[in-house]
Parts: C-alpha cells; structure tokens; sequence
C-alpha cells in the first residue's frame, strides 16, 4: 500500500530514470535528479536540527522555478511538512503567517537572482549535502498516511489567515482518483500555471509524480502576454492544462486562438476556482476541440476537488456549468441550514458538504476554526465521522449533477482565490482617515467594490495602504467614497441598499 | 496620454505610472491588470488592441502603450 507519496517519486525514479521531470524556462531535472537533489534536502534538514522532529511545519519560500518543488520533496524525506510562503506577498501578511505556523525551519527555495532570506537555509546548501539513506529509511519507517504533507494558507474572516493542513493519503486519494477516473499516463506533460501557494498546482505536481509524467513551470509574467503563452507551450510540448479559469480566460479574452499561430496539441484542460463563463469556455471548444474538458470543484480543505463534470460538447450560455458528481472515494452531500438534514430533492438547495480520505487534518494551530469548520455527519450518529461544511450552496439538476448556486457567507472567489471579504475590511478600517468601511463584490463585473466612510477621497493613499497588507487579489477594484454609510435598523451597514448603488 | 493615466491608475492606484518604465519586465502588472486596461483602452480610444499587439514592448510603459494607442489610432 502508498502511505507516502515518496513512494510515487521512488517508482517514477525507478521506472523513467532519465526522463524530464521538471523543467522551467532556467532549467531541468531527470526523475533521477529529482530523487537525488530531494534526498539530499532532506539528509540536510535532519543533519542540521531538524533530527527528532516529525511532523512539524517547515516554511519553503517559492519563486516560479522547479526549486521550490523539488525543496517540498526534501522537506517531506525529513519526515515533516512544507508550507509555500510567497515573500513577494506584504511582510505584514507573512509575518501573521509565520506567527501561527511557528516554524521549525525556513528554506530558500528561490532560484539565484533574489537576495536570500536572513536566517534561511539556502537550496544551494541544502542540496549538495551528502545523501544518508539509513537516516532517511529510519524517517520513512515511522510514516503513516494521516501525517501531513502541506499547509496552505487562505483568507480569514477576522484578518488572520487559517492554515489548512492536509495529509499524505489526502494527496494520494486525489491522484489514484484521478488517475482511475481520466486515464492519466507517464505521456503527459503538465503545463503548471497556478503558483506552488495555491492548491491547485498540487495536482500538477502530484499527478505527475504518480505516473512518471513530466511537470513545466510557466514563467509567471506570459500570462499578460497570450500569444507568447502559447508559443511557449507549444515549445514545451505541455499537453496537459489544470489551471485557473481566470488563466484560462487570459487567452479566450484576447482571442488568441483564433490567430494564425500553431497551437499546441493538448489533451487535457481541466479548471476550477470560479465559475467558469460558458462563453470562454465555448471559444475553446471550438477552436481548441480535441482534449478533454473537465470543471472541477473543491476547496483546499478536501485536497483540491471533490466533484468533477466531464464537458461533452458546447455548452447553452444560458444555463450553469455543473460542477457534476462527486470523485470516487468522496462525500459529497447537501445539507439544509441548520447542517441537520441531506437535501436530496431535484432544485433544492443546500450546502456542499464533503468528506472522506481527502479531508484536511484541520487549521494549524487553530482549534476554535477548526471546530466550526468540521463537524459531525448528522446522519452518522454511531461513531466520528466529519464533514467540512464549505459555504457554497448548490443544488442538483434534472442528470444529478451538482450546480453551484450561491455563497453562504461573505467569502467571495475571485480570480480563482478564496477571499473573506469581512479580512479586507479589517485592514481598511485600520487606515487612520477611514471611519467605517464595507467591501461587496460586484458577480458580473468579477470586481471587490469597496464602499468606504471618510472625509479623504485619496484613494491613492488607501491603494498604497492595503498594498502592505493585503496580497493584490485582495485589493478592491472600485472605491466609492461616503460621508456616512448608510445603515440598516439594526445600525449595521446596510449591505442590501449598497449592494443596489452597486 | 491624461485620459491613458487616469485609466491605469484606476485598475492600479498603488502605481506611480508616469515613471515606471519595466511594468511588464518586473511583473508589477499581472494579467488581470492588463485585461483591465486594454478593455477600458479599447473603449475609451475606439480602437482594438488584439492578441498579436499584446507584447511587454507595448505595456512596459505608460509612454509605450499611448505609441501603441496613436497607432492604432491612424490605422
């Protein structure tokens, strides 16, 4: 049986010795190089303070290169966990960050050109270190399948973010699924998009590991520049696209597919983070018709995705893309508000809740989070069994299939990100000239629009606040100044009368 | 090139765009900003930027991408 997913890397090593295995536009690893630079990570973390510890956080700090993946490797060969830290985020942020998750170690997993983090151990280092396999096979003999693997980091509603911890058979669970369910092969060449703190690359990394196949990292900045983007993957031979819908829209948007450029014979292109515009996902179809098309859903706290929705031909653009059934070896039930009882009838809504080997482990250091967030199956009332109750509503259509109605709460997604629109307005209130402020997000337009109390109309000054707070996907898109904010009888800002100035 | 300013300091307040001149080199633009400033451009300026002038040339300035505006303007 896998109980780690180092098992996956040994096999492809093992198997595709010499074959690609990552690459980026710097350079390249062979599986067995891969294996090799991950041993030696991972001999010098236990060689350097980090023997006798198991299971703890080890902070990876992440560029757009083939480095942090194979540092992720190294951290999980010394038997504890990685958590991705992006520092282009605000210091404020990773400073929350790193207050919660309390590292036992921190490495630079940057490629060259970045000033090293002080303190950090770099890859350099870390990598040339002479491999000692006994040390490592003791490691891997106290493995089991529920220690974690990653942590990744999302919005929270009181301006702390919540790290989700998820564990090995998590990741596993997610592949072998899949793997059964899409027919995935050591043929295919995964043309990675979303960046390494963002879940969605996992299934680039891990899916790729499982079956041999081979991993390209897209530089960040072709994804202004759709025309080059192509040419890219073209170049690559990348056949296989597990991307955000808003990656995806960068080429529907400027109609890229339509010029005269080659483009490159893909065979997978699956999304997910929002709802996909059937429009986009039309002009595709049409000029792109051979790979197969999957929506997937999940959230980071069920490893990644628990439903998918094969897409067989061109879609109405007047109905929703369902988000379709649930994988093999997944929950996935409807509950009504109160979370007591299953919704099951046609068009009814409730809301998604899932469970099964992929469920996170919980919030790192996070207990009252964690309690409010997984709890009891009310239909199982003879012995433990969680569920995560992800605040999204959705309802079944006439095949079965799930369709994303709404949210329950005030987290929004946009561009492919879990947001807590309530984290936004807590860094706005703490600008000096703002008395009040309330944040709501404007559906068709996919904008945060906020509405602010102030006698200052320097949005400019704002901007350059939150810019050292907030990751940029948080930023509002739309400011709208009051000298008092409307409010309900209850003398809470009154979101229903905003949302129709809106 | 005042209507140009006031439209990408709109889609992005935090950036001083009169003197920034590697926007896209630096990746202080992403590609959401550059969806966001050509749709604005495009209906602003009445023309239409399409995929083939979608190039860091062309964005890496404020200067740059008012050339690019001319151009298409006497096209």
């Amino acid at each position: 049986m896998t109980r780690n997913v180092l098992e996956y890397l040994e096999r492809s090593a093992d198997r595709f010795p010499e074959k690609t295995a990552l690459e980026d536009d710097h350079e390249k690893v062979t599986y067995a190089e891969y294996i090799k630079q991950a041993k030696a990570i991972g001999s010098y973390l236990l060689r350097n303070g980090l023997e006798g510890y198991s299971n703890k956080p080890v902070a990876v700090i992440i560029d757009r290169s083939i480095r942090p993946v194979i540092t992720f490797m190294g951290v999980l060969y010394s038997g504890n966990f990685y958590v991705p830290i992006d520092y282009s985020l605000p210091a404020e942020r990773i400073r929350l960050i790193y207050d919660t998750l309390q590292p036992v170690a921190v490495i630079d997993g940057r490629s060259g050109s970045n000033k090293p983090v002080e303190g950090a151990i770099l890859f350099e280092d870390a990598v040339s270190e002479a491999i000692d396999e006994d040390l490592l096979k003791k490691v891997r003999s106290e493995a089991i399948d529920t220690d974690p693997i990653y942590g990744m980091f999302t919005s929270g509603s009181t301006g702390v973010p919540k790290g989700v911890v998820i564990c090995h058979r998590g990741v596993i669970d997610l592949v072998e699924a899949f793997a059964d369910t899409f027919g995935f092969d050591s043929e295919m060449k995964h043309a990675n998009q979303a960046p390494f703190d963002f879940d969605v690359s996992v299934k680039d990394i891990y899916n790729a590991m499982r079956n041999g196949a081979s991993v390209v990292v897209v530089p960040r900045k072709l994804f202004s520049m759709p025309k080059q983007l192509l040419e890219f993957l073209t170049e690559h031979k990348a056949d296989t696209l597990i991307w955000a819908v808003s990656a995806l829209r960068i080429v529907s948007d400027f109609k890229a597919l339509s010029s005269d450029i080659e483009k490159p014979d893909f065979r997978y292109i699956m999304f997910s983070g929002e709802v996909m515009p059937i429009k986009a996902l039309n002009y595709w179809m049409e000029h792109v018709p051979e790979p197969v098309y999957v929506n997937l859903y999940g959230p980071t706290e069920i490893t990644c995705n628990c439903t998918y929705w094969i897409i067989k031909g061109r879609q109405d653009e007047l109905k929703a893309l369902p988000i379709g059934k649930a994988f093999v070896n997944s929950k996935v039930v409807l509950l009504d508000e109160k979370r007591e009882n299953r919704v099951t009838k046609q068009g009814e809504i409730g809301e998604i809740c899932v469970g099964g080997s992929g469920l996170a482990l919980g919030y790192w250091n996070n207990p009252e989070k964690t309690k409010e967030s997984f709890f009891q199956d009310p239909a199982v009332t003879e012995h433990p069994s969680l569920l995560y109750g992800t605040g999204d509503m959705a309802y079944y259509n006439e095949e079965g299939d799930l369709v994303f109605a709404a949210r329950r709460d005030f987290q929004i997604k946009h561009m492919g990100h879990r947001i807590e629109l309530g984290e936004i307005e807590v860094a706005l209130n703490a600008i000096p000239f703002i008395d009040t402020s309330c944040c709501l997000y404007d559906e068709k337009r996919s904008k945060i629009v906020c509405f602010y109390q102030s006698q200052s109309d320097d949005v400019k000054a704002i901007a350059r606040f939150l810019a050292d707070k907030l990751p940029k996907y948080m930023w509002p898109n739309i400011y709208k100044r009051y000298d008092r904010l409307p409010m309900n009888k209850n003398s809470k800002i009154d979101r229903v009368r905003l949302k129709e100035e809106m | 090139m005042e209507e140009l300013l006031r439209i990408m300091s709109e889609v992005r307040p935090d950036i001083d765009f009169e003197t920034e001149t590697r926007l896209i080199d630096d990746e202080m633009l992403d590609s959401l900003d550059i969806v966001a400033i050509v749709t604005d451009v495009n209906d602003e300026f009445d023309i239409e930027i399409n995929v083939n002038d979608l190039l860091p040339e062309n964005f890496n300035s404020a200067e740059a991408l008012y050339e690019l505006i001319r151009r298409l303007q006497y096209e």
